[in-house]
This record gives structure tokens, C-alpha cells and sequence, in this order.
């Protein structure tokens, strides 16, 4: 009866996993056809399941009302998925577009190897958050754990929080931006000057993120120093 | 893989439910260790009398006059109640050790899981389900438990080689992970006089946390002093007498939530182990922190 006054209420096509198995939904929505009226879905009682709505490729809109374990909403292209609760390892991973919100804590590596798309996560991440990513923009509003960005190449980590040990370490060319403290940074990252450029992709980023209560002006940049692109010879006890 | 539980509770008036909500725990987390599955149940402590958790290939002879045997060989009384492969073994706290040495003679095959005041380990070879119903989980009583399912990577699938590992008195250890210089350790720590049963890694964790405690440290220092000296990956959960404890290795990569509310404290290696429980929605949930103790006590 809740599932189908819910239904009602929101017109979403509701999909209650503790009555359908994660196989079921997960192929009604890769089944969405272009053109499909089926544009707004909810995803009751995940109980932390594993590869909820993963490899989406329709712009549709899907509300998961609880916690989802490892790697929800992973290859997402174009949906718009948000987790009213928190998420396991590696949400969003390897994501290529489209939105993802968490509104509570992710686990490690969110948006590991992402390639586009947007991550917000509305709690903390933990450790890895954005390790190897390709191009992916993540929003988190509270702290990151140690080792995030760790060879990230491109895209944009924004933290409103705090940064654990080796931010950025063998980072490429991704932009990191913290408003809090970093315990440490990694090998090969190095704090750098905010240009205006960067106010004001900061600034986009946060008003993509429905984030208000934060100014572009309170963070700090981090990126590359570029001395481990090519072989060094003061280097080589290192490799 | 494998997969962690770990429940503490808080709130008296659950103690009768402990067994059967570890248990759906258990269940849940199949997937990550369907090899092997183990658990380690506190009861409560009656102040005078001590217990044995015993393992035999062959139940039905060596369990049969066990009780009588040990009882005559050390002129005490010792009660034995049976669960499939397992026995539990009480006598007054005060004749433990002469009875562990008393079951080396009479029953020379059958090994020891536990020892002490409180703990019992049930654990065998098979799916976690299967290991619940063959020894009756979900019906036991207590004030904490540590759950385990094993995906082996170090040593044989064994029953022996099935978690929780107990290698001091009420000591209990359960691994997710693998360590890297354990067969150093274990070197070092037969020359320090500890035994051990298996050719496992996490054996060898468990016998060093036991003989930190033996020269004194408490469980806090000991796992510290882990830290520094087991190298590795891990997540690992201890239980002792009075609580439990969690710790993860620096790189803290072996997944682990912990949840707590005014009536227990849980641990799941995943969110999944944790939906079973009560209140659960309201409860603070969080992961541990690499290279940080965490302990709660009764």
C-alpha cells in the first residue's frame, strides 16, 4: 500500500527490492527505451545491495530511499540517482555523466576512475575518494579520508571539509579545491594559486551542487608540481 | 573477502536474542566467505565455574564417557553439553588448566577451540547458514558475540583453520585480510613459548595479541603494539571477557562500518551485515578509522 500511494504521489515507478531482486530492477532500468515515458523511478528498502542501478544510460531520474553497499550508480551515464542515505564502496564508480547525490557518507574510492558527470556527496567520504579520476567532478560537502585524488588525472575534487593524509599523491592534471585543512599531501602535490578562472569554476561547481553556504574564495588549490611526469635522476631512488 | 560481524550489547533485555540476531548477521554477509563460518559467544560469567569449547572428528566416540573420564581423571565434577562436532566442557574454574592437560591425555584427538571463563567458538567448514543451523546459533544466549565468514586465501579451508581463532583465556581474534610476515612471527612467538594449532596467518595475529597481554599490556596496547609489528592488510575484531574491540591496518582498506545506538554497538564488514537490527535506522553509523583502536567494554 506505501509503495503504491508513494507511486501515486510522485508518478515515479516504484521498485521495492525487498519484493523484486536487484537482477529485476537493475534490467527494468537498463530496459528504458529512448523516448521512454518511464522518466522517474524509486528504489525502496536497498539494505545496503550491491551495483544498484548500475550502468544507466537514459536521462531518467531515479530516488533510492535508504543505504546501498558497493558500487551504486556505477558507469552512470545521463540519469540523475540520489541516495537518501549513505553508500558503499565505490559509488559512482567509473561514471561517464549525469548526477549522482549521496545524502549521507560514501565508503572508499567514490567516483574512482569517473570520467564525467557530477558526485555530490552531501556527508563525508572516505579514504581514495576520487582515486584515478578522468574527468569527473565531485562535490563533497563534508571530509575526505587519506589517499583521495591519488593519481587523478583530470576533473575537479571540491571539498567543503577537511582532507586526510597524501591528498593528491602522483596527481596528473585534476583540480583539487578543500576549504579545510590537509593532514598531508601526497607525493607531487603542491598547493597553488587561485586565479580567477578557477573562482569561477569553483563557483559553478557549487551552484550545480545546490551547495549556498560556501564562497569560491574560502578554498584552497591543489595540483600537480609535474616532477614525476619524466624520468629524473634525482629521482631514481624513488622508482 | 571474508566477512566480519561483531554485536555488544548494551541492553540487558536483549542477552536472550544475541545468538539469532548474530546469526542473521552472519547470514547476510555469505557472499564475502562461503568456505567456512565461526562464531565466538560470550555467556555470562557465574564466578566459579570455567568451560571448554572441544572439536572432534569423530563426536560420537570421542564424546562419549568424556565427561565421566575427565571427571575421574581429575576427581572433580566437569558437565559436557554436546552440539554436533563441538562440546562444551565445565568444571571449577580452578581445574582448567589440569583439565586441558587431562583431555590431551584421555582424548588425545580432540582439539581445543576456547578456554576460559565466558567465551565458546562454534565452527566448521560450509555455508555460514549451514553452520548456524548445525550448531544451533540462533538460539544462544550472551552479552557479546564476534561472527566470521571465511573466503580462504593463506591456508586450507579447514574447520581448524575457520575464525574466530582463540589463543589465550576468553580471547578471541577474527580477520578480514592477509599478513605478509607471519611465518617470522610465528617463529618468534614459538620461541616465546605460544603453540599453535594451524599454518594460519591469523593464528598468528591472535597468538600475538595473547602473548602481549600475558607480559602485562592490556588489549588497547596490545593492538597498538599490532600496528607496528603486523604487517599486512586487516580489519580485525577482538573479543575478550569484557568487550570488543576493532582496528585497521594504516592503508585501511579491508572494508568496515561500525554502528552504534543506546542499546549495542554492531560491527559489519559491510552495511548489508547491519540492516537486521534494531533501530538501525536511527543508529550512528560510521567507519572506523585506519590505524585508530576502537574498544567498548561491560
Amino acid at each position: 500500500m506505501a509503495a503504491n500511494s508513494l507511486a501515486e504521489a510522485s508518478h515515479a515507478r516504484v521498485i521495492d527490492l525487498s519484493e523484486t531482486s536487484l537482477r529485476d530492477l537493475n534490467q527494468a532500468l537498463h530496459d528504458i527505451g529512448r523516448g521512454s515515458n518511464a522518466r522517474s523511478w524509486e528504489v525502496l528498502n536497498p539494505g545496503g545491495s550491491h551495483a544498484v542501478a548500475v550502468g544507466i544510460e537514459q536521462p531518467v531520474s531515479i530516488d533510492v530511499r535508504g543505504s546501498v553497499g558497493y558500487y551504486c550508480g556505477g558507469m552512470n551515464q545521463q540519469a540523475t540517482i540520489t541516495v537518501h542515505g549513505s553508500a558503499g564502496p565505490g559509488v559512482g564508480e567509473n561514471m561517464m555523466s549525469g548526477t549522482i547525490f549521496v545524502k549521507g557518507d560514501a565508503s572508499q574510492y567514490a567516483g574512482a576512475t569517473g570520467r564525467g558527470g557530477l558526485l555530490v556527496i552531501e556527508g563525508n567520504a572516505s579514504s581514495r575518494c576520487g582515486i584515478s579520476m578522468k574527468g569527473i567532478d565531485i562535490v563533497v560537502r563534508g571530509n575526505i579520508g587519506h589517499m583521495s585524488a591519488f593519481m587523478a588525472q583530470s576533473g575537479n575534487l571540491v571539498v567543503l571539509g577537511d582532507a586526510g593524509d597524501a591528498l593528491g599523491d602522483s596527481i596528473y592534471e585534476a583540480r583539487l579545491f578543500v576549504r579545510g585543512k590537509v593532514k598531508s599531501l601526497g607525493a607531487d602535490c603542491i598547493e597553488k594559486e587561485m586565479r580567477p578562472e578557477h573562482l569561477e569554476l569553483l563557483r559553478n561547481l557549487l551552484d550545480r551542487a545546490g551547495i549556498t553556504d560556501a564562497e569560491p574564495q574560502e578554498f584552497k588549490r591543489y595540483g600537480s608540481a609535474r616532477k614525476l611526469y619524466n624520468f629524473h635522476i634525482d629521482n631514481v631512488d624513488a622508482y | 573477502m571474508c566477512g566480519i560481524v561483531g554485536l555488544f550489547l548494551k541492553d540487558k533485555s536483549l542477552e536472550p536474542q544475541l545468538g539469532a540476531m548474530l546469526s542473521k548477521m552472519l547470514i547476510s554477509l555469505t557472499d564475502r566467505g562461503p568456505d567456512s563460518a565461526g562464531i565466538a559467544i560470550y555467556g555470562k560469567e557465574d564466578g566459579h565455574s570455567a568451560k571448554l569449547t572441544v572439536r572432534s572428528q569423530n563426536p560420537e566416540e570421542d564424546f562419549r564417557n568424556l565427561a565421566e573420564d575427565l571427571s575421574e581423571r581429575l576427581g572433580t565434577d566437569v558437565a559436557i553439553a554436546r552440539h554436533s562436532t563441538h562440546a562444551v566442557l565445565e568444571m571449577p574454574a580452578e581445574d582448567l588448566d589440569r583439565a586441558r592437560e587431562a583431555l590431551g591425555v584421555v582424548r588425545p584427538d580432540v582439539r581445543i577451540l576456547s578456554a576460559g571463563n565466558t567465551i565458546e567458538i562454534y565452527k566448521e567448514v560450509g555455508l555460514p547458514e549451514s553452520v548456524v543451523q548445525r550448531f544451533r546459533l540462533e538460539e544462544m544466549k550472551g552479552t557479546h558475540g564476534i561472527g566470521h565468514t571465511r573466503m580462504a586465501t593463506e591456508s586450507a579451508v579447514t574447520t581448524m583453520g575457520a575464525h574466530p581463532f582463540s589463543t589465550g583465556p576468553d580471547q578471541c581474534l577474527v580477520h578480514n585480510g592477509s599478513l605478509s610476515n607471519h611465518n617470522n612471527l610465528r617463529r618468534e612467538l614459538i620461541r616465546e613459548g605460544m603453540r599453535f594449532e594451524t599454518e594460519n596467518d591469523t593464528e598468528v595475529a591472535a597468538a600475538y595479541l595473547s602473548a602481549s597481554m600475558a607480559k602485562g599490556k592490556n588489549l588497547e596496547e596490545a593492538l597498538e603494539g599490532g600496528l607496528k609489528d603486523l604487517d599486512g592488510f586487516y580489519t580485525f575484531v577482538v573479543g575478550t571477557k569484557s568487550g570488543f574491540g576493532v582496528v585497521r591496518d594504516p592503508v585501511a582498506c579491508k572494508p568496515a562500518v561500525l554502528a552504534e545506538t543506546d542499546r549495542y554497538v554492531a560491527f559489519g564488514t559491510e552495511y548489508r551485515a547491519l540492516v537486521s537490527l534494531p533501530g538501525i535506522d536511527n543508529a550512528r553509523i560510521w567507519e572506523p578509522e585506519p590505524s585508530t583502536v576502537y574498544f567498548w567494554e561491560h
